[in-house]
Protein backbone atom coordinates (compact mmCIF):
# COMPACT_ATOMS: atom_id res chain seq x y z
CA UNK A 1 0.00 0.00 0.00
CA UNK A 2 3.22 2.39 0.76
CA UNK A 3 3.57 2.96 -2.64
CA UNK A 4 0.45 3.70 -3.59
CA UNK A 5 0.04 5.58 -1.36
CA UNK A 6 3.19 7.81 -1.52
CA UNK A 7 2.11 8.42 -5.66
CA UNK A 8 -1.02 9.39 -4.56
CA UNK A 9 0.36 11.85 -1.99
CA UNK A 10 3.27 13.01 -4.79
CA UNK A 11 0.30 14.06 -7.45
CA UNK A 12 -1.26 15.57 -4.35
CA UNK A 13 2.10 17.87 -3.33
CA UNK A 14 2.26 18.94 -7.28
CA UNK A 15 -0.97 19.64 -7.67
CA UNK A 16 -1.02 21.96 -5.00
CA UNK A 17 2.21 22.87 -5.79
CA UNK A 18 0.86 23.86 -9.23
CA UNK A 19 -1.71 26.01 -7.71
CA UNK A 20 1.03 27.81 -5.69
CA UNK A 21 2.92 28.50 -8.30
CA UNK A 22 0.64 30.51 -10.35
CA UNK A 23 0.75 32.92 -7.80
CA UNK A 24 3.47 33.69 -6.71
CA UNK A 25 6.43 36.37 -7.56
CA UNK A 26 9.86 34.81 -6.89
CA UNK A 27 9.87 33.17 -10.34
CA UNK A 28 10.06 36.29 -12.10
CA UNK A 29 13.75 36.39 -10.49
CA UNK A 30 14.97 33.23 -11.76
CA UNK A 31 12.29 32.29 -15.09
CA UNK A 32 14.91 29.37 -16.17
CA UNK A 33 14.92 27.71 -12.92
CA UNK A 34 11.25 27.93 -12.52
CA UNK A 35 10.60 26.79 -16.09
CA UNK A 36 12.39 23.87 -15.00
CA UNK A 37 10.77 23.47 -11.86
CA UNK A 38 7.07 23.81 -14.00
CA UNK A 39 8.20 21.07 -16.20
CA UNK A 40 9.15 18.95 -12.98
CA UNK A 41 6.10 19.42 -11.61
CA UNK A 42 3.45 18.93 -14.60
CA UNK A 43 5.59 15.72 -15.45
CA UNK A 44 5.20 13.98 -11.91
CA UNK A 45 1.47 14.60 -11.48
CA UNK A 46 1.13 12.85 -14.91
CA UNK A 47 3.27 9.75 -13.61
CA UNK A 48 2.06 9.73 -10.06
CA UNK A 49 -1.54 10.16 -10.85
CA UNK A 50 -1.38 7.07 -13.21
CA UNK A 51 1.12 5.40 -10.94
CA UNK A 52 -1.52 5.79 -7.47
CA UNK A 53 -4.29 4.40 -9.70
CA UNK A 54 -2.17 1.10 -11.21
CA UNK A 55 -0.08 0.62 -7.55
CA UNK A 56 -3.67 0.46 -5.76
CA UNK A 57 -4.84 -2.11 -8.74
CA UNK A 58 -1.49 -4.37 -8.95
CA UNK A 59 -0.53 -4.11 -5.33
CA UNK A 60 -1.79 -7.51 -4.26
CA UNK A 61 0.84 -9.06 -6.36
CA UNK A 62 3.30 -7.11 -4.41
CA UNK A 63 5.27 -6.38 -7.49
CA UNK A 64 5.45 -2.82 -8.01
CA UNK A 65 3.78 -0.93 -10.94
CA UNK A 66 5.95 -1.93 -13.55
CA UNK A 67 7.01 -5.10 -13.09
CA UNK A 68 3.35 -5.58 -11.87
CA UNK A 69 2.23 -4.57 -15.36
CA UNK A 70 4.80 -6.95 -17.38
CA UNK A 71 3.53 -9.91 -14.90
CA UNK A 72 -0.52 -8.73 -15.96
CA UNK A 73 0.21 -8.57 -19.42
CA UNK A 74 2.95 -11.85 -19.41
CA UNK A 75 0.46 -13.82 -17.40
CA UNK A 76 -2.90 -12.11 -18.08
CA UNK A 77 -4.25 -12.57 -15.13
CA UNK A 78 -6.90 -9.82 -13.90
CA UNK A 79 -6.66 -8.11 -10.58
CA UNK A 80 -9.00 -9.59 -8.09
CA UNK A 81 -11.39 -7.71 -6.43
CA UNK A 82 -13.59 -4.83 -8.66
CA UNK A 83 -12.35 -2.02 -7.36
CA UNK A 84 -8.84 -2.91 -7.91
CA UNK A 85 -9.82 -3.97 -12.05
CA UNK A 86 -11.67 -0.40 -11.87
CA UNK A 87 -8.23 0.94 -10.82
CA UNK A 88 -6.55 -0.33 -13.41
CA UNK A 89 -8.79 0.74 -16.09
CA UNK A 90 -8.64 4.31 -14.88
CA UNK A 91 -5.00 4.22 -14.54
CA UNK A 92 -4.66 2.74 -17.99
CA UNK A 93 -7.54 5.57 -19.23
CA UNK A 94 -5.74 8.10 -17.52
CA UNK A 95 -2.14 7.30 -19.19
CA UNK A 96 -3.80 6.80 -22.97
CA UNK A 97 -5.55 10.48 -22.51
CA UNK A 98 -2.43 12.13 -21.33
CA UNK A 99 0.13 10.44 -23.77
CA UNK A 100 -2.73 10.88 -27.17
CA UNK A 101 -3.16 14.39 -25.87
CA UNK A 102 0.82 15.39 -26.16
CA UNK A 103 0.85 13.00 -29.41
CA UNK A 104 -2.10 14.99 -31.05
CA UNK A 105 -1.01 18.46 -29.65
CA UNK A 106 2.43 18.20 -31.18
CA UNK A 107 0.64 16.70 -34.81
CA UNK A 108 -1.65 20.09 -34.74
CA UNK A 109 1.30 21.83 -34.11
CA UNK A 110 3.30 20.60 -36.55
CA UNK A 111 0.75 20.92 -39.15
CA UNK A 112 -0.03 24.53 -38.26
CA UNK A 113 3.45 25.23 -38.58
CA UNK A 114 4.30 23.87 -42.05
CA UNK A 115 1.12 25.34 -43.54
CA UNK A 116 2.59 28.81 -42.09
CA UNK A 117 6.14 28.17 -43.84
CA UNK A 118 4.32 27.28 -46.67
CA UNK A 119 2.39 30.60 -46.88
CA UNK A 120 5.60 32.19 -45.50
CA UNK A 121 7.44 31.42 -48.80
CA UNK A 122 4.67 32.08 -51.23
CA UNK A 123 4.44 36.09 -49.67
CA UNK A 124 7.05 37.06 -46.85
CA UNK A 125 10.45 38.78 -48.86
CA UNK A 126 13.43 39.32 -47.62
CA UNK A 127 14.73 42.85 -46.59
CA UNK A 128 18.48 43.82 -46.46
CA UNK A 129 18.11 45.71 -43.67
CA UNK A 130 17.35 42.78 -41.52
CA UNK A 131 18.99 39.81 -42.85
CA UNK A 132 18.06 36.91 -42.01
CA UNK A 133 14.13 37.51 -40.90
CA UNK A 134 11.50 37.36 -42.99
CA UNK A 135 9.43 40.34 -43.63
CA UNK A 136 5.50 40.40 -44.03
CA UNK A 137 3.52 43.59 -45.66
CA UNK A 138 1.24 44.20 -43.54
CA UNK A 139 0.98 47.20 -41.50
CA UNK A 140 -0.13 45.64 -38.20
CA UNK A 141 2.57 45.48 -35.33
CA UNK A 142 3.69 41.74 -35.44
CA UNK A 143 7.01 39.70 -34.40
CA UNK A 144 7.45 36.32 -34.20
CA UNK A 145 9.32 33.14 -34.63
CA UNK A 146 8.07 29.72 -36.30
CA UNK A 147 9.85 26.98 -34.36
CA UNK A 148 11.39 24.31 -35.84
CA UNK A 149 15.00 22.31 -36.74
CA UNK A 150 15.58 25.24 -38.77
CA UNK A 151 13.24 28.28 -36.64
CA UNK A 152 12.57 31.17 -38.68
CA UNK A 153 11.75 34.72 -37.23
CA UNK A 154 9.74 36.85 -38.63
CA UNK A 155 7.90 40.51 -38.22
CA UNK A 156 5.55 42.61 -40.08
CA UNK A 157 5.83 45.58 -42.45
CA UNK A 158 4.05 47.59 -39.43
CA UNK A 159 7.03 46.67 -37.40
CA UNK A 160 9.86 47.67 -39.34
CA UNK A 161 8.03 51.31 -39.02
CA UNK A 162 7.26 51.13 -35.50
CA UNK A 163 10.75 50.44 -34.24
CA UNK A 164 13.83 52.42 -34.03
CA UNK A 165 16.71 50.37 -34.77
CA UNK A 166 17.96 49.57 -31.47
CA UNK A 167 14.57 48.85 -30.75
CA UNK A 168 14.12 46.51 -33.67
CA UNK A 169 17.88 44.67 -32.46
CA UNK A 170 16.26 44.35 -29.20
CA UNK A 171 13.26 42.45 -30.59
CA UNK A 172 15.20 39.94 -32.72
CA UNK A 173 17.65 38.99 -29.82
CA UNK A 174 14.52 38.08 -27.90
CA UNK A 175 13.18 36.14 -31.07
CA UNK A 176 16.76 34.78 -30.94
CA UNK A 177 16.23 33.21 -27.48
CA UNK A 178 13.17 32.05 -28.14
CA UNK A 179 14.01 30.02 -31.44
CA UNK A 180 17.42 28.79 -29.67
CA UNK A 181 15.95 27.33 -26.68
CA UNK A 182 12.77 25.91 -28.23
CA UNK A 183 10.69 27.65 -25.79
CA UNK A 184 8.29 26.51 -27.89
CA UNK A 185 8.61 22.89 -27.05
CA UNK A 186 8.11 24.07 -23.09
CA UNK A 187 4.81 25.36 -23.57
CA UNK A 188 3.53 22.73 -25.42
CA UNK A 189 2.53 20.01 -22.82
CA UNK A 190 0.62 23.13 -20.81
CA UNK A 191 -1.20 23.89 -23.74
CA UNK A 192 -2.11 20.58 -24.72
CA UNK A 193 -3.53 20.05 -21.00
CA UNK A 194 -5.51 23.85 -21.20
CA UNK A 195 -6.92 22.36 -24.65
CA UNK A 196 -8.48 19.27 -23.05
CA UNK A 197 -9.01 21.16 -19.52
CA UNK A 198 -10.15 24.64 -20.56
CA UNK A 199 -12.19 25.00 -17.90
CA UNK A 200 -9.61 24.46 -15.22
CA UNK A 201 -8.46 27.49 -14.20
CA UNK A 202 -5.06 25.65 -12.02
CA UNK A 203 -4.49 24.71 -16.14
CA UNK A 204 -5.14 28.15 -17.28
CA UNK A 205 -3.14 30.01 -15.06
CA UNK A 206 -0.53 27.18 -15.31
CA UNK A 207 -0.15 27.55 -18.89
CA UNK A 208 -0.06 31.75 -18.84
CA UNK A 209 2.34 31.46 -15.94
CA UNK A 210 4.82 29.97 -18.17
CA UNK A 211 3.90 31.73 -21.07
CA UNK A 212 5.10 34.73 -19.33
CA UNK A 213 8.06 33.01 -17.45
CA UNK A 214 9.20 32.05 -21.14
CA UNK A 215 9.07 35.57 -22.25
CA UNK A 216 11.54 36.70 -19.40
CA UNK A 217 13.89 34.10 -20.25
CA UNK A 218 14.27 35.26 -23.51
CA UNK A 219 13.96 38.95 -22.45
CA UNK A 220 17.03 38.15 -19.60
CA UNK A 221 18.63 36.55 -23.06
CA UNK A 222 18.20 39.89 -25.18
CA UNK A 223 19.27 42.11 -22.10
CA UNK A 224 23.14 40.16 -22.26
CA UNK A 225 23.26 42.04 -26.18
CA UNK A 226 21.23 45.19 -26.40
CA UNK A 227 20.44 47.73 -23.53
CA UNK A 228 17.46 46.27 -21.47
CA UNK A 229 15.84 50.10 -21.98
CA UNK A 230 15.07 49.48 -25.94
CA UNK A 231 13.36 46.52 -25.47
CA UNK A 232 11.56 47.46 -23.27
CA UNK A 233 10.45 50.66 -24.90
CA UNK A 234 10.00 48.26 -27.82
CA UNK A 235 7.64 45.81 -25.60
CA UNK A 236 5.40 49.28 -24.88
CA UNK A 237 5.41 50.28 -28.57
CA UNK A 238 4.21 47.16 -29.49
CA UNK A 239 1.34 47.00 -26.55
CA UNK A 240 -0.08 50.19 -27.85
CA UNK A 241 0.11 49.46 -31.42
CA UNK A 242 -3.35 49.27 -30.49
CA UNK A 243 -5.02 49.70 -34.15
CA UNK A 244 -4.76 45.68 -34.34
CA UNK A 245 -5.46 45.26 -30.50
CA UNK A 246 -7.25 42.05 -30.53
CA UNK A 247 -10.83 41.58 -29.96
CA UNK A 248 -10.99 38.42 -27.29
CA UNK A 249 -11.43 39.12 -23.83
CA UNK A 250 -9.20 36.49 -23.12
CA UNK A 251 -6.24 38.68 -23.10
CA UNK A 252 -6.95 40.49 -20.14
CA UNK A 253 -3.88 39.67 -18.45
CA UNK A 254 -2.08 41.49 -21.89
CA UNK A 255 -1.07 45.00 -20.32
CA UNK A 256 -0.02 43.65 -16.90
CA UNK A 257 2.27 40.92 -18.05
CA UNK A 258 3.52 43.94 -20.69
CA UNK A 259 4.22 46.03 -17.73
CA UNK A 260 5.88 42.95 -15.53
CA UNK A 261 8.35 42.69 -18.20
CA UNK A 262 9.10 46.17 -18.77
CA UNK A 263 9.58 47.04 -15.10
CA UNK A 264 11.79 44.04 -14.35
CA UNK A 265 14.10 45.53 -18.01
CA UNK A 266 14.06 48.86 -16.37
CA UNK A 267 14.39 48.43 -12.89
CA UNK A 268 15.87 44.63 -12.25
CA UNK A 269 15.69 43.72 -8.36
CA UNK A 270 18.39 42.05 -6.94
CA UNK A 271 18.93 38.43 -9.01
CA UNK A 272 17.95 35.57 -6.83
CA UNK A 273 20.98 33.96 -5.40
CA UNK A 274 22.70 31.12 -7.35
CA UNK A 275 22.72 28.74 -4.34
CA UNK A 276 19.59 29.36 -4.27
CA UNK A 277 18.19 29.15 -8.26
CA UNK A 278 20.24 25.21 -8.19
CA UNK A 279 18.22 24.46 -5.31
CA UNK A 280 15.38 25.03 -7.36
CA UNK A 281 16.62 22.94 -10.44
CA UNK A 282 18.21 20.32 -8.09
CA UNK A 283 14.73 19.96 -6.38
CA UNK A 284 13.21 19.38 -9.97
CA UNK A 285 15.55 17.03 -10.57
CA UNK A 286 14.66 15.17 -7.65
CA UNK A 287 10.88 15.31 -7.76
CA UNK A 288 11.11 14.29 -11.61
CA UNK A 289 13.04 11.01 -10.89
CA UNK A 290 11.09 9.88 -7.66
CA UNK A 291 8.15 9.40 -9.43
CA UNK A 292 9.68 6.88 -11.92
CA UNK A 293 11.03 4.74 -8.67
CA UNK A 294 7.74 4.75 -6.43
CA UNK A 295 6.72 2.76 -10.15
CA UNK A 296 9.40 0.16 -9.28
CA UNK A 297 8.38 0.12 -5.19
CA UNK A 298 7.31 -3.34 -4.61
CA UNK A 299 4.61 -2.54 -1.75
CA UNK B 1 3.03 32.68 -57.50
CA UNK B 2 4.21 36.60 -58.15
CA UNK B 3 3.65 36.37 -61.97
CA UNK B 4 0.29 34.78 -61.83
CA UNK B 5 -0.81 37.40 -58.79
CA UNK B 6 0.11 40.36 -61.22
CA UNK B 7 -1.07 39.16 -64.15
CA UNK B 8 -4.61 38.74 -62.55
CA UNK B 9 -5.60 36.26 -65.25
CA UNK B 10 -5.16 32.48 -66.13
CA UNK B 11 -2.07 31.85 -67.63
CA UNK B 12 -0.73 28.69 -69.67
CA UNK B 13 2.78 27.40 -68.14
CA UNK B 14 4.36 28.47 -70.86
CA UNK B 15 3.44 32.01 -70.26
CA UNK B 16 4.80 31.67 -66.98
CA UNK B 17 8.03 30.55 -67.85
CA UNK B 18 8.42 33.13 -70.66
CA UNK B 19 7.12 36.24 -67.84
CA UNK B 20 10.13 34.81 -65.30
CA UNK B 21 12.24 37.06 -66.68
CA UNK B 22 15.60 36.87 -64.34
CA UNK B 23 16.19 33.06 -64.52
CA UNK B 24 16.37 31.29 -67.18
CA UNK B 25 13.94 27.68 -66.32
CA UNK B 26 13.54 24.64 -68.18
CA UNK B 27 9.47 24.62 -69.10
CA UNK B 28 9.40 21.17 -67.33
CA UNK B 29 10.50 23.07 -63.93
CA UNK B 30 7.98 25.56 -64.21
CA UNK B 31 5.53 22.81 -64.70
CA UNK B 32 6.15 20.90 -61.84
CA UNK B 33 6.09 23.86 -59.50
CA UNK B 34 3.05 25.02 -60.91
CA UNK B 35 2.01 21.19 -60.59
CA UNK B 36 2.57 21.11 -56.53
CA UNK B 37 1.14 24.65 -55.87
CA UNK B 38 -2.16 23.38 -57.45
CA UNK B 39 -1.94 19.78 -55.59
CA UNK B 40 -1.38 21.69 -52.27
CA UNK B 41 -4.64 23.98 -53.20
CA UNK B 42 -2.89 26.95 -54.13
CA UNK B 43 -3.63 27.33 -57.81
CA UNK B 44 -6.90 26.46 -59.46
CA UNK B 45 -6.29 25.51 -63.10
CA UNK B 46 -8.58 24.52 -66.05
CA UNK B 47 -7.97 22.81 -69.58
CA UNK B 48 -7.38 25.08 -72.50
CA UNK B 49 -6.56 22.71 -75.41
CA UNK B 50 -3.94 20.55 -74.55
CA UNK B 51 -2.84 22.92 -72.05
CA UNK B 52 -3.72 24.30 -68.69
CA UNK B 53 -4.67 27.69 -67.39
CA UNK B 54 -3.49 28.22 -63.72
CA UNK B 55 -5.02 30.82 -61.57
CA UNK B 56 -4.55 32.02 -57.86
CA UNK B 57 -7.06 30.05 -55.89
CA UNK B 58 -6.85 33.51 -53.30
CA UNK B 59 -5.17 36.58 -53.53
CA UNK B 60 -1.71 37.26 -52.18
CA UNK B 61 -3.42 40.00 -49.44
CA UNK B 62 -5.70 37.14 -47.88
CA UNK B 63 -2.34 34.93 -47.33
CA UNK B 64 -0.94 37.93 -45.71
CA UNK B 65 -4.49 38.35 -43.90
CA UNK B 66 -4.22 34.62 -43.09
CA UNK B 67 -0.46 34.58 -41.31
CA UNK B 68 -1.13 37.82 -39.63
CA UNK B 69 -4.16 36.15 -37.86
CA UNK B 70 -2.11 33.68 -36.94
CA UNK B 71 0.63 35.92 -36.01
CA UNK B 72 -1.05 37.72 -33.74
CA UNK B 73 -3.31 35.10 -32.02
CA UNK B 74 -6.55 36.04 -33.64
CA UNK B 75 -7.90 32.86 -34.73
CA UNK B 76 -8.78 31.76 -31.09
CA UNK B 77 -6.85 28.60 -30.91
CA UNK B 78 -4.45 29.67 -28.85
CA UNK B 79 -1.75 26.70 -29.85
CA UNK B 80 1.70 26.71 -29.24
CA UNK B 81 2.31 26.62 -33.02
CA UNK B 82 4.81 30.28 -32.82
CA UNK B 83 6.56 32.22 -30.02
CA UNK B 84 5.69 35.87 -30.42
CA UNK B 85 7.40 38.95 -29.29
CA UNK B 86 4.28 40.85 -27.53
CA UNK B 87 0.88 41.65 -28.31
CA UNK B 88 -1.12 44.54 -28.65
CA UNK B 89 -3.50 45.01 -25.51
CA UNK B 90 -7.25 46.40 -26.02
CA UNK B 91 -8.59 50.31 -25.22
CA UNK B 92 -8.32 51.89 -21.47
CA UNK B 93 -5.21 48.96 -20.85
CA UNK B 94 -3.45 50.74 -24.23
CA UNK B 95 -3.36 53.78 -21.62
CA UNK B 96 -1.40 52.58 -18.78
CA UNK B 97 1.55 50.94 -21.46
CA UNK B 98 1.38 54.54 -23.17
CA UNK B 99 1.80 56.35 -20.07
CA UNK B 100 4.61 53.97 -19.30
CA UNK B 101 6.49 54.44 -22.69
CA UNK B 102 6.37 58.11 -22.31
CA UNK B 103 8.17 58.10 -19.03
CA UNK B 104 10.65 55.52 -20.12
CA UNK B 105 11.45 58.22 -22.99
CA UNK B 106 12.02 61.53 -20.87
CA UNK B 107 14.73 59.59 -18.75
Amino acid sequence: MIAAVALAALAAVCAVSAWRMTSVRWTWRAPRAAIALWQALGLTWGLASVGALLAYALEPWGRGVIHGLVYLVTHWREPAGLQRVGALAAGLALLTVLLAVVVVAMAQTTQARRRHRLLLSLVARDEPAVPGVRVVDHPGAAAYCVPGLKSQVVISEGTLSLLSRDELAAVLAHEDAHARERHDLVLLPFAALRWVLPWSKVVRDAHASVALLVEMAADDHARLRVPPKRLATALLRFGTAGAFATPHGALGMGAENVMARVNRLVKPGPAMRRRYRYGIVAGAALLTTSAPLLWFLPQ
Amino acid sequence: MDVLWAEGGPLTAREVGRLIADRDLAPTTVMTVLDRLTRKGFLTRVRDGRAWRYEPAASRDAYIAELMLEALEMTGDRSAALTRFAQAVSGTEADVLRKALTELEEE
